[in-house]
């Protein structure tokens, strides 16, 4: 079925090597997620895998197949892009219709299948409207229609949620999550956003320049980061990474703590300083702490019903069996 | 843009853009006028405007004088001709330029943009000479030839700033669902291109309807376009104003007839891209 394995591959764009040999397997039936700041090469591979962009080296395999060569029409997979790549000139029958139309399927086939795939995605009442005539989150609909009906070996996920509002991202991550669940077909999704990589993956690829810094599940990379990258990438609010003297003192080049695990106490503590901005959230509250003798700022989740304000002095305890030490390359210490 | 504009100013930019487009249009509407005078109410001096003996006397001379269907159809295989040669070489070479640029791709469209910057008359002997040499003199395939190499250029360019304009994903998406390289242009890129497509055509009717070097100067008798027809009535002997108008208006009224109806789409296509 829909096993993907990349090995040895590799993209250059003229002299710049985007990505540099990479090997990676994506399971059957997997939701794998490639998430890295922008510029880290994300796309380019996900654009790799779909036969979008020729590699420069290396093979892909698809459902054990060498797709290296082939043609995107011929690797059975499909693709949900960021601008949504709806076809304006058809109504959004035509538009999920289209690749069954291109395999020439019977059109009685086709009409069963779009009906199918619009009563799912709840579009049955637009199939004869035009994509200019709906609203984002109903074209990132249609584009997911257009996906599904083909019963591909895999689904490829291009941002396909960057251009919607965030209310609507939230409604429409759970949605393609429960696609998954559903169909049990291998996803690959790209996002800049980790929240979502945290939410949807079975793995998560955390990428950068081109390289794979970590593949693991959400909560493997959450508790043990494998690099200082990987450490500041995943988790919101971002780990505090305190490095200098500070972090000498735990026998590490750089130390992490999670917001999370931070002890706040009026009395005393490890480091002692000034809230600078305290930011309510209601279940919880970040404060931003200054001024405890660290270069660094740090950042301290406590409860929504603590009091306390820009300009109150706290102490800060972390937690000693969370902390996370890394070396003076960046990588984690046992 | 917000901008107050006052009802003064609005009321003199209203006459200016009027007495601009009147000044435009006069000598077209001074040349139906006069296509109705008599050769001496032509020539009458001070002009006559509107008050003078109205005649169609024109028209059935000229008609009887030369054969203004043949000089017609001439004028539509030609234009017609030029205009389907060059959509059919220019679409690919646009479609490759847009979508799979190359280095020179830039440097490639700005040659051909300034082969129009040289004088026509600087190559008039050699094409003279070659259609000649090929007996392509006074033929309609000479002049669908040529005002397809003219015109091509411009061609190419608005069919490659209107392929510009189509995301490139949406022919990605297309290559995805299985479209093969024919599906993709006929499927996709040419139905989203169509606006572009026909506002190219219109124009480049137009531009080869007009054309008056090259169809003046290959043409003798049995491949004369309408231009060839016009210009046989501004003889040096004789002053035949009406008679030259009459012909200028049967020459320009088909492009006129299809100018007008079809002015909304010209527009579109030459300020496509320009504003969003």
């Amino acid at each position: 079925m829909g096993m993907i394995e990349l090995s040895k591959v590799t993209k250059r764009f003229g002299y710049v090597e985007v990505v540099p040999p990479l090997d990676l397997t994506i399971e059957d039936g997997e939701f794998c997620v490639f998430v890295g700041p922008s510029g880290c090469g994300k796309s380019t591979l996900l654009r790799l895998i779909a036969g979008l962009e020729d590699v420069s080296g290396g093979r892909i395999v698809i459902d054990g197949a060498d797709a290296t060569a082939a043609p995107p029409a011929k690797r059975r997979l499909a693709m949900v892009f960021q601008s949504y790549a709806l076809y304006p000139h058809m109504t959004v029958r035509k538009n999920i219709a289209f690749p069954l139309r291109m395999a020439g399927m019977p059109p009685e086939e086709q009409a069963r299948r779009v009906d199918a795939a619009a009563k799912v995605l709840n579009l049955t009442p637009y199939l004869d409207r035009r994509p200019g005539q709906l609203s984002g989150g109903q074209r990132q609909r249609v584009a997911i229609g257009r996906a599904i009906v083909r019963e591909p070996e895999a689904f490829l996920f291009d941002e396909p949620l960057s251009n919607l509002d965030a209310a609507l991202r939230v409604g429409m991550r759970l949605e393609i999550s429960e696609l998954h669940e559903r169909l049990r077909t291998t996803m690959v999704y790209v996002t800049h956003d980790q929240v979502e990589a945290m939410t949807m993956a079975d793995k998560i690829v955390v990428l950068n320049a081109g390289r794979i810094e970590q593949v693991g599940s959400p909560l493997d990379l959450y508790k043990a980061p494998k690099n200082v990258f990987v450490a500041g990438f995943i988790g919101s609010p971002k780990m505090n990474l305190v490095s200098g003297e500070g972090a000498r003192r735990f026998g590490a080049e750089t130390i992490g703590i999670r917001p999370e695990h931070v002890r706040v106490s009026t009395t005393e503590g490890t480091w002692t300083g000034t809230v600078g901005v305290a930011e309510h959230l209601g279940s919880d509250t970040f404060l931003h702490v200054h001024g405890t003798g660290l270069a660094e700022t740090v950042t301290v989740r406590v409860g929504g019903e603590i009091d306390l304000r820009h300009g109150s002095r706290v102490h800060l305890t972390p937690d000693p069996d969370k902390i996370h030490r890394f070396d003076a390359n960046g990588l984690r210490l046992p | 843009m917000a901008r107050a504009v006052t009802n003064r100013r609005k009321l003199v930019f209203t006459l200016v853009a009027w007495t601009l487009a009147l000044l435009i249009f006069f000598p077209i509407l001074w040349t139906v006028l006069t296509s109705f005078k008599s050769e001496a109410d032509a020539i009458a001096s001070p002009p006559k405007f509107l008050f003078f003996d109205w005649t169609l006397e024109n028209y059935t001379t000229v008609q009887e004088r030369s054969d203004y269907a043949r000089h017609f159809w001439n004028s539509v295989v030609i234009s017609l001709g030029s205009t389907f040669l060059g959509l059919l070489i220019a679409t690919p070479a646009a479609w490759s330029m847009a979508f799979v640029p190359g280095k020179r791709t830039r440097d490639l469209l700005m040659w051909m943009l300034s082969t129009k910057m040289m004088p026509a008359v600087g190559v008039l002997v050699p094409i003279y000479l070659i259609c000649r040499d090929l007996g392509l003199l006074d033929s309609r395939t000479a002049l669908v030839v040529i005002l397809t190499l003219i015109n091509l250029p411009i061609i190419v360019w608005m069919l490659y700033s209107y392929f510009k304009e189509i995301p490139g994903e949406i022919l990605e998406a297309a290559r995805m669902d299985g479209a093969s390289l024919r599906s993709e242009i006929l499927y996709v890129l040419a139905p989203m291109a169509v606006p572009g497509i026909a506002s190219t055509l219109l124009l480049n009717i137009i531009l080869a309807w007009n054309e008056a070097f090259w169809t003046l100067a290959l043409t003798a008798a049995k491949a004369a376009p309408l231009t060839a027809f016009i210009a046989s009535y501004s003889s040096p002997e004789g002053l035949f104003y009406a008679k030259l108008s009459a012909a200028s208006t049967m020459a320009i009224a088909p492009i006129l007839v299809m100018g007008w109806f079809s002015q909304k789409q010209l527009v579109r296509g030459l300020t496509f891209g320009a504003v969003k």
